[in-house]
Protein backbone atom coordinates (compact mmCIF):
# COMPACT_ATOMS: atom_id res chain seq x y z
CA UNK A 1 0.00 0.00 0.00
CA UNK A 2 1.19 3.75 -0.63
CA UNK A 3 2.21 4.83 2.58
CA UNK A 4 1.90 8.72 0.64
CA UNK A 5 -1.99 7.66 0.88
CA UNK A 6 -3.66 6.78 4.06
CA UNK A 7 -6.93 5.43 3.61
CA UNK A 8 -9.77 8.37 4.11
CA UNK A 9 -13.39 6.76 3.98
CA UNK A 10 -14.22 4.73 7.10
CA UNK A 11 -17.03 2.69 6.03
CA UNK A 12 -17.02 -0.99 6.64
CA UNK A 13 -17.35 -2.19 3.09
CA UNK A 14 -15.21 0.32 1.42
CA UNK A 15 -12.93 -1.32 -2.40
CA UNK A 16 -9.79 0.31 -2.63
CA UNK A 17 -7.42 0.30 -5.68
CA UNK A 18 -3.95 1.44 -5.47
CA UNK A 19 -2.10 2.19 -8.77
CA UNK A 20 1.16 0.56 -7.81
CA UNK A 21 3.93 3.54 -7.97
CA UNK A 22 6.44 2.94 -11.46
CA UNK A 23 4.38 0.03 -13.36
CA UNK A 24 1.21 0.11 -14.78
CA UNK A 25 -0.54 -2.10 -12.65
CA UNK A 26 -3.24 -1.35 -10.24
CA UNK A 27 -3.53 -3.67 -6.91
CA UNK A 28 -7.62 -4.19 -5.85
CA UNK A 29 -8.03 -4.33 -2.27
CA UNK A 30 -11.49 -5.59 -1.18
CA UNK A 31 -13.24 -5.13 1.83
CA UNK A 32 -12.76 -8.45 2.80
CA UNK A 33 -9.39 -8.78 2.64
CA UNK A 34 -8.45 -10.46 -0.43
CA UNK A 35 -5.83 -7.97 -3.06
CA UNK A 36 -5.35 -8.93 -6.93
CA UNK A 37 -3.31 -7.47 -9.16
CA UNK A 38 -4.88 -5.87 -13.03
CA UNK A 39 -3.70 -4.09 -15.75
CA UNK A 40 -7.80 -3.40 -16.74
CA UNK A 41 -9.54 -1.63 -14.77
CA UNK A 42 -12.76 -3.32 -16.17
CA UNK A 43 -11.74 -6.59 -15.00
CA UNK A 44 -10.68 -4.87 -11.67
CA UNK A 45 -14.16 -3.69 -11.47
CA UNK A 46 -16.08 -7.35 -12.53
CA UNK A 47 -13.12 -8.76 -9.84
CA UNK A 48 -14.13 -6.41 -6.98
CA UNK A 49 -17.87 -6.42 -7.24
CA UNK A 50 -18.29 -10.07 -7.69
CA UNK A 51 -17.49 -10.69 -3.92
CA UNK A 52 -17.12 -13.36 -2.34
CA UNK A 53 -16.37 -14.87 -5.52
CA UNK A 54 -12.65 -15.69 -5.98
CA UNK A 55 -12.15 -13.97 -3.06
CA UNK A 56 -9.40 -14.91 -0.61
CA UNK A 57 -7.49 -12.60 1.64
CA UNK A 58 -4.21 -11.91 1.38
CA UNK A 59 -2.27 -11.05 -1.78
CA UNK A 60 -2.08 -13.10 -5.09
CA UNK A 61 0.84 -14.49 -5.97
CA UNK A 62 -0.19 -13.65 -10.03
CA UNK A 63 -1.50 -10.86 -11.20
CA UNK A 64 -4.17 -11.05 -13.36
CA UNK A 65 -3.14 -10.83 -16.60
CA UNK A 66 -6.12 -10.93 -19.63
CA UNK A 67 -6.00 -9.78 -23.05
CA UNK A 68 -7.45 -6.14 -22.32
CA UNK A 69 -11.03 -6.07 -23.71
CA UNK A 70 -13.06 -2.93 -25.29
CA UNK A 71 -16.00 -2.92 -23.82
CA UNK A 72 -19.82 -0.93 -24.44
CA UNK A 73 -20.44 1.96 -23.09
CA UNK A 74 -21.73 2.24 -19.19
CA UNK A 75 -22.24 -1.07 -19.22
CA UNK B 1 -27.34 7.59 -21.97
CA UNK B 2 -26.60 7.48 -17.90
CA UNK B 3 -30.22 6.29 -16.17
CA UNK B 4 -31.44 8.90 -14.26
CA UNK B 5 -31.40 7.84 -10.24
CA UNK B 6 -34.47 8.93 -8.31
CA UNK B 7 -34.94 8.91 -4.93
CA UNK B 8 -32.18 11.62 -4.35
CA UNK B 9 -31.31 15.17 -3.91
CA UNK B 10 -30.34 17.26 -5.99
CA UNK B 11 -28.95 21.33 -7.03
CA UNK B 12 -31.77 23.08 -8.45
CA UNK B 13 -30.64 26.46 -7.83
CA UNK B 14 -27.81 28.64 -5.56
CA UNK B 15 -29.81 30.41 -3.24
CA UNK B 16 -29.54 33.59 -4.85
CA UNK B 17 -31.14 32.66 -7.77
CA UNK B 18 -34.19 32.08 -5.94
CA UNK B 19 -36.31 35.31 -5.11
CA UNK B 20 -39.85 37.05 -6.08
CA UNK B 21 -39.16 35.91 -9.35
CA UNK B 22 -40.75 32.95 -11.01
CA UNK B 23 -37.77 30.56 -12.00
CA UNK B 24 -37.84 27.13 -14.04
CA UNK B 25 -35.70 24.56 -14.03
CA UNK B 26 -36.37 21.02 -15.43
CA UNK B 27 -34.55 18.10 -13.18
CA UNK B 28 -34.65 14.51 -14.19
CA UNK B 29 -37.26 15.18 -16.92
CA UNK B 30 -39.23 17.11 -14.45
CA UNK B 31 -40.29 21.09 -14.90
CA UNK B 32 -39.98 22.62 -11.85
CA UNK B 33 -41.20 25.89 -10.84
CA UNK B 34 -38.97 27.58 -7.76
CA UNK B 35 -39.79 30.70 -5.98
CA UNK B 36 -39.41 32.42 -1.98
CA UNK B 37 -42.33 33.05 -0.41
CA UNK B 38 -42.65 36.80 1.26
CA UNK B 39 -41.14 35.05 4.51
CA UNK B 40 -38.14 34.11 3.13
CA UNK B 41 -39.03 29.98 2.31
CA UNK B 42 -37.68 28.58 -0.84
CA UNK B 43 -40.90 26.65 -2.64
CA UNK B 44 -40.88 24.22 -5.42
CA UNK B 45 -43.67 22.76 -7.07
CA UNK B 46 -44.24 21.35 -11.33
CA UNK B 47 -43.80 24.21 -13.47
CA UNK B 48 -46.97 23.31 -15.57
CA UNK B 49 -50.87 24.43 -14.94
CA UNK B 50 -53.05 21.41 -14.82
CA UNK B 51 -55.45 23.83 -17.22
CA UNK B 52 -53.55 23.39 -20.51
CA UNK B 53 -49.98 22.78 -19.20
CA UNK B 54 -48.83 26.38 -19.05
CA UNK B 55 -45.49 27.13 -18.10
CA UNK B 56 -46.17 28.71 -14.45
CA UNK B 57 -42.20 29.90 -14.61
CA UNK B 58 -43.20 31.64 -18.26
CA UNK B 59 -44.15 35.53 -18.08
CA UNK B 60 -47.17 36.94 -17.56
CA UNK B 61 -47.67 34.02 -14.97
CA UNK B 62 -46.80 36.12 -12.08
CA UNK B 63 -46.88 35.71 -8.14
CA UNK B 64 -49.66 37.14 -6.10
CA UNK B 65 -48.36 37.69 -2.31
CA UNK B 66 -47.12 33.63 -2.17
CA UNK B 67 -49.38 32.93 -4.71
CA UNK B 68 -48.61 31.97 -8.26
CA UNK B 69 -51.16 33.02 -10.70
CA UNK B 70 -50.96 31.03 -14.27
CA UNK B 71 -50.38 33.67 -17.09
CA UNK B 72 -52.51 31.96 -19.63
CA UNK B 73 -56.04 31.66 -18.05
CA UNK B 74 -55.35 32.93 -14.06
CA UNK B 75 -55.81 29.39 -12.37
CA UNK B 76 -54.19 30.14 -9.16
CA UNK B 77 -52.19 28.14 -6.71
CA UNK B 78 -50.92 28.30 -3.35
CA UNK B 79 -47.47 27.43 -2.01
CA UNK B 80 -49.15 23.90 -1.04
CA UNK B 81 -49.62 23.39 -4.70
CA UNK B 82 -53.30 23.40 -4.12
CA UNK B 83 -55.17 25.22 -7.26
CA UNK B 84 -57.18 28.37 -5.07
CA UNK B 85 -59.11 29.95 -7.95
CA UNK B 86 -59.79 29.03 -11.46
CA UNK B 87 -61.73 31.84 -13.98
CA UNK B 88 -65.52 31.79 -13.90
CA UNK B 89 -66.81 29.38 -11.78
CA UNK B 90 -67.03 28.38 -7.83
CA UNK B 91 -66.32 25.14 -8.47
CA UNK B 92 -62.39 24.22 -7.79
CA UNK B 93 -61.90 20.53 -9.59
CA UNK B 94 -60.34 18.20 -6.84
CA UNK B 95 -57.68 17.47 -9.08
CA UNK B 96 -56.54 20.95 -9.91
CA UNK B 97 -53.15 20.28 -7.70
CA UNK B 98 -49.98 20.55 -8.38
CA UNK B 99 -47.13 18.44 -7.20
CA UNK B 100 -44.70 19.64 -4.50
CA UNK B 101 -41.37 18.76 -4.05
CA UNK B 102 -39.55 18.83 -0.70
CA UNK B 103 -36.99 21.51 -0.45
CA UNK B 104 -33.65 21.69 1.75
CA UNK B 105 -31.66 25.07 1.58
CA UNK B 106 -27.64 24.07 2.69
CA UNK B 107 -24.53 25.70 2.12
CA UNK B 108 -25.63 28.63 -0.32
CA UNK B 109 -27.66 25.92 -2.41
CA UNK B 110 -31.70 25.05 -3.05
CA UNK B 111 -31.73 21.25 -3.09
CA UNK B 112 -34.90 19.13 -4.70
CA UNK B 113 -35.87 15.92 -3.53
CA UNK B 114 -37.08 13.89 -6.75
CA UNK B 115 -38.29 11.04 -6.01
CA UNK B 116 -41.05 8.07 -5.40
CA UNK B 117 -41.41 8.73 -2.05
CA UNK B 118 -40.57 11.18 1.03
CA UNK B 119 -36.90 11.99 1.97
CA UNK B 120 -37.86 10.87 5.36
CA UNK B 121 -34.36 10.95 7.11
CA UNK B 122 -32.26 11.80 4.19
CA UNK B 123 -30.40 14.97 3.55
CA UNK B 124 -28.27 16.06 0.75
CA UNK B 125 -24.44 15.67 1.48
CA UNK B 126 -22.57 18.57 2.70
CA UNK B 127 -20.25 21.41 0.82
CA UNK B 128 -19.86 23.83 4.10
CA UNK B 129 -17.15 25.85 2.24
CA UNK B 130 -20.14 27.44 0.68
CA UNK B 131 -21.12 29.27 2.82
CA UNK B 132 -18.21 29.88 5.49
CA UNK B 133 -17.13 33.21 6.60
CA UNK B 134 -13.53 31.08 6.69
CA UNK B 135 -13.99 30.72 2.61
CA UNK B 136 -14.30 33.45 -0.85
CA UNK B 137 -16.42 31.83 -3.13
CA UNK B 138 -16.83 32.26 -6.92
CA UNK B 139 -19.66 30.31 -8.34
CA UNK B 140 -21.92 29.91 -11.46
CA UNK B 141 -24.04 27.39 -13.51
CA UNK B 142 -23.72 26.49 -17.36
CA UNK B 143 -25.72 24.24 -18.72
CA UNK B 144 -24.17 21.58 -20.36
CA UNK B 145 -25.73 19.62 -23.74
CA UNK B 146 -24.99 16.17 -22.48
CA UNK B 147 -26.19 13.85 -20.52
CA UNK B 148 -24.77 13.99 -17.25
CA UNK B 149 -22.49 11.05 -16.90
CA UNK B 150 -20.54 12.54 -19.33
CA UNK B 151 -19.73 15.46 -17.08
CA UNK B 152 -19.48 12.77 -13.63
CA UNK B 153 -16.63 11.03 -15.94
CA UNK B 154 -14.84 14.03 -16.94
CA UNK B 155 -14.47 15.39 -13.05
CA UNK B 156 -13.55 11.77 -12.05
CA UNK B 157 -10.63 11.60 -13.91
CA UNK B 158 -8.71 15.07 -13.67
CA UNK B 159 -5.93 14.26 -15.80
CA UNK B 160 -7.85 15.48 -18.71
CA UNK B 161 -6.58 18.81 -17.14
CA UNK B 162 -2.88 18.33 -18.89
CA UNK B 163 -4.88 18.59 -22.39
CA UNK B 164 -8.02 20.42 -22.05
CA UNK B 165 -6.84 22.64 -19.58
CA UNK B 166 -3.37 23.27 -20.36
CA UNK B 167 -2.25 26.71 -19.75
CA UNK B 168 -5.25 27.15 -16.74
CA UNK B 169 -4.90 24.29 -14.32
CA UNK B 170 -3.29 21.70 -16.57
CA UNK B 171 0.24 20.72 -16.37
CA UNK B 172 2.05 17.85 -17.24
CA UNK B 173 2.30 16.22 -13.96
CA UNK B 174 -1.30 15.67 -13.59
CA UNK B 175 -1.44 12.85 -16.56
CA UNK B 176 1.38 11.87 -15.16
CA UNK B 177 1.00 11.14 -11.56
CA UNK B 178 -1.06 8.08 -10.41
CA UNK B 179 -4.40 7.78 -8.46
CA UNK B 180 -5.30 5.89 -5.71
CA UNK B 181 -8.81 5.20 -5.53
CA UNK B 182 -11.77 4.03 -2.41
CA UNK B 183 -15.29 3.57 -3.23
CA UNK B 184 -17.78 2.89 -0.07
CA UNK B 185 -20.76 1.48 -2.83
CA UNK B 186 -23.44 1.48 -0.18
CA UNK B 187 -22.42 5.24 0.59
CA UNK B 188 -22.24 5.51 -2.94
CA UNK B 189 -18.86 7.86 -2.21
CA UNK B 190 -15.58 7.99 -4.61
CA UNK B 191 -12.58 8.99 -2.88
CA UNK B 192 -9.43 9.36 -5.73
CA UNK B 193 -6.47 10.85 -4.58
CA UNK B 194 -3.64 12.49 -6.76
CA UNK B 195 -0.94 13.94 -4.81
CA UNK B 196 1.82 15.49 -6.57
CA UNK B 197 5.11 16.02 -5.02
CA UNK B 198 7.20 18.32 -7.09
CA UNK B 199 4.66 19.91 -10.03
CA UNK B 200 4.99 22.65 -11.90
CA UNK B 201 2.17 25.64 -10.21
CA UNK B 202 0.22 25.79 -13.33
CA UNK B 203 -1.27 29.93 -13.32
CA UNK B 204 -4.62 29.28 -11.93
CA UNK B 205 -2.77 28.82 -8.68
CA UNK B 206 0.35 31.18 -9.58
CA UNK B 207 -1.67 33.94 -10.01
CA UNK B 208 -3.83 33.54 -7.09
CA UNK B 209 -1.45 32.44 -4.66
CA UNK B 210 1.76 34.18 -5.67
CA UNK B 211 3.49 31.41 -5.47
CA UNK B 212 6.67 31.52 -7.98
CA UNK B 213 8.04 28.18 -7.84
CA UNK B 214 7.11 24.51 -7.69
CA UNK B 215 4.54 22.91 -5.61
CA UNK B 216 3.09 19.78 -4.07
CA UNK B 217 -0.07 19.94 -5.30
CA UNK B 218 -3.06 17.69 -4.00
CA UNK B 219 -5.88 16.59 -5.49
CA UNK B 220 -8.44 14.98 -3.70
CA UNK B 221 -11.74 14.43 -5.23
CA UNK B 222 -15.16 13.15 -3.10
CA UNK B 223 -17.83 12.13 -5.43
CA UNK B 224 -21.33 11.60 -3.07
CA UNK B 225 -23.07 10.07 -6.67
CA UNK B 226 -25.25 11.49 -7.90
CA UNK B 227 -25.04 14.93 -7.88
CA UNK B 228 -22.46 16.30 -6.01
CA UNK B 229 -18.43 16.66 -6.65
CA UNK B 230 -16.07 17.92 -4.23
CA UNK B 231 -12.55 18.51 -5.34
CA UNK B 232 -10.44 19.25 -2.34
CA UNK B 233 -6.75 20.83 -3.77
CA UNK B 234 -4.12 21.54 -1.99
CA UNK B 235 -1.36 23.35 -2.84
CA UNK B 236 2.23 24.24 -1.22
CA UNK B 237 5.48 25.33 -1.82
CA UNK B 238 7.90 22.43 -2.53
CA UNK B 239 8.99 21.91 1.14
CA UNK B 240 6.94 23.63 3.04
CA UNK B 241 5.46 21.17 5.90
CA UNK B 242 2.56 18.87 5.88
CA UNK B 243 -0.66 19.38 7.57
CA UNK B 244 -0.10 18.87 11.11
CA UNK B 245 -1.73 15.87 13.20
CA UNK B 246 -4.66 17.85 14.15
CA UNK B 247 -5.87 19.04 10.69
CA UNK B 248 -4.47 22.53 10.57
CA UNK B 249 -2.37 23.22 7.68
CA UNK B 250 -1.02 26.70 7.62
CA UNK B 251 1.61 26.43 5.40
CA UNK B 252 -0.77 25.81 2.48
CA UNK B 253 -3.34 27.19 0.44
CA UNK B 254 -6.39 25.23 -0.40
CA UNK B 255 -9.58 25.20 -2.28
CA UNK B 256 -12.68 23.56 -2.34
CA UNK B 257 -14.08 23.05 -5.61
CA UNK B 258 -17.77 22.21 -5.43
CA UNK B 259 -19.87 20.91 -8.40
CA UNK B 260 -23.77 20.10 -8.40
CA UNK B 261 -24.08 17.55 -10.96
CA UNK B 262 -27.94 17.88 -12.03
CA UNK B 263 -29.35 16.35 -14.85
CA UNK B 264 -31.77 17.96 -16.63
CA UNK B 265 -32.92 16.05 -19.58
CA UNK B 266 -31.30 12.99 -20.94
CA UNK B 267 -28.97 14.99 -22.94
CA UNK B 268 -28.67 18.26 -21.15
CA UNK B 269 -27.20 18.81 -17.90
CA UNK B 270 -26.86 21.93 -15.18
CA UNK B 271 -23.62 22.38 -14.31
CA UNK B 272 -23.33 24.49 -10.77
CA UNK B 273 -19.86 25.12 -10.24
CA UNK B 274 -17.94 27.06 -7.42
CA UNK B 275 -14.44 27.55 -6.25
CA UNK B 276 -13.82 28.16 -2.36
CA UNK B 277 -10.21 29.38 -1.39
CA UNK B 278 -9.23 29.71 2.33
CA UNK B 279 -6.95 32.81 1.24
CA UNK B 280 -7.10 36.51 -0.61
CA UNK B 281 -10.06 36.14 1.71
CA UNK B 282 -12.30 39.54 0.62
CA UNK B 283 -9.30 40.27 -2.21
CA UNK B 284 -11.57 41.16 -4.79
CA UNK B 285 -8.69 41.13 -7.80
CA UNK B 286 -8.17 37.34 -6.82
CA UNK B 287 -11.77 37.11 -6.77
CA UNK B 288 -12.31 38.53 -10.23
CA UNK B 289 -9.14 36.54 -11.47
CA UNK B 290 -10.40 33.43 -10.08
CA UNK B 291 -14.29 33.27 -11.28
CA UNK B 292 -12.78 34.80 -14.93
CA UNK B 293 -10.44 31.72 -14.90
CA UNK B 294 -12.35 28.88 -13.57
CA UNK B 295 -15.40 29.92 -15.76
CA UNK B 296 -12.87 29.51 -18.69
CA UNK B 297 -12.07 26.45 -17.52
CA UNK B 298 -16.03 25.06 -17.08
CA UNK B 299 -16.52 26.53 -20.45
CA UNK B 300 -13.73 24.27 -21.74
CA UNK B 301 -15.38 21.49 -20.56
CA UNK B 302 -19.12 22.22 -21.71
CA UNK B 303 -17.60 23.07 -25.40
CA UNK B 304 -15.77 19.70 -25.26
CA UNK B 305 -18.59 17.81 -23.42
CA UNK B 306 -21.31 19.25 -26.37
CA UNK B 307 -19.06 17.75 -28.87
CA UNK B 308 -18.55 14.41 -27.64
CA UNK B 309 -22.33 14.43 -27.07
CA UNK B 310 -23.29 15.18 -30.38
CA UNK B 311 -20.51 12.85 -31.13
CA UNK B 312 -21.36 9.83 -29.55
CA UNK B 313 -25.12 11.10 -30.59
CA UNK B 314 -23.98 9.67 -33.91
CA UNK B 315 -22.76 6.61 -32.60
CA UNK B 316 -24.22 3.14 -33.56
CA UNK B 317 -25.76 1.50 -30.61
CA UNK B 318 -23.32 -0.38 -29.33
CA UNK B 319 -20.47 1.61 -30.04
CA UNK B 320 -17.52 0.11 -27.58
CA UNK B 321 -14.69 2.14 -25.84
CA UNK B 322 -11.26 1.39 -23.63
CA UNK B 323 -10.88 2.19 -20.06
CA UNK B 324 -7.32 2.75 -18.42
CA UNK B 325 -5.46 3.39 -14.87
CA UNK B 326 -6.83 6.89 -14.93
CA UNK B 327 -10.39 5.82 -15.83
CA UNK B 328 -10.46 3.52 -11.89
CA UNK B 329 -12.80 6.43 -10.48
CA UNK B 330 -14.77 7.05 -13.22
CA UNK B 331 -15.53 3.42 -13.80
CA UNK B 332 -16.85 3.50 -9.65
CA UNK B 333 -18.85 5.90 -10.47
CA UNK B 334 -20.49 4.68 -13.13
CA UNK B 335 -21.37 1.49 -11.72
CA UNK B 336 -22.98 3.07 -8.43
CA UNK B 337 -25.13 5.06 -10.96
CA UNK B 338 -26.09 1.75 -12.69
CA UNK B 339 -26.75 0.55 -9.07
CA UNK B 340 -28.86 3.38 -8.16
CA UNK B 341 -31.02 3.50 -11.34
CA UNK B 342 -31.23 -0.48 -10.88
CA UNK B 343 -32.27 -0.26 -7.33
CA UNK B 344 -35.44 2.40 -8.81
CA UNK B 345 -36.18 0.05 -11.04
CA UNK B 346 -36.96 -2.76 -8.95
CA UNK B 347 -38.65 -0.71 -6.27
CA UNK B 348 -41.12 0.33 -9.21
CA UNK B 349 -41.81 -3.31 -9.81
CA UNK B 350 -42.06 -4.35 -6.55
CA UNK B 351 -44.70 -1.21 -5.64
CA UNK B 352 -46.37 -1.75 -9.46
CA UNK B 353 -46.90 -6.05 -8.25
CA UNK B 354 -48.30 -4.09 -4.96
Amino acid sequence: MNPLHPTVLTGDNVFRIHWILGTDRLLAVCHCGAEREFEDPVLLWDWLLGHPNDHRAGPESEPAVAPQPLHEVFA
Amino acid sequence: MTAFVRNQWYVAAYGREVGRELLGRTILGEPILLYRTEDGRAVAMSDRCVHRRFPLSQAPSRLDGDRVVCGYHGFTYGTDGGCVYVPGQQRIPRTARLNTYPVIEQDSFVWVWIGDREPGDTVPPRAPWMDSPDYTVVSGMEPIDGDYGLLVDNLMDLSHETYLHGGYIGTPEVAETPITTEVDDAAGVVYVSRHMHDAECPPFYAKSTGIEGRITRWQDIEYHAPGLYLLHSRIAPVGAPAPNADGSDPHAFHTEVVYGITPSTETTTYDFWAVARDFALGDQEVTDFLRENNHTVVMQDVVALNVLQQSLSTEKAGYQELSINIDTGGLAARRILARLAQANTEQRSVATAR
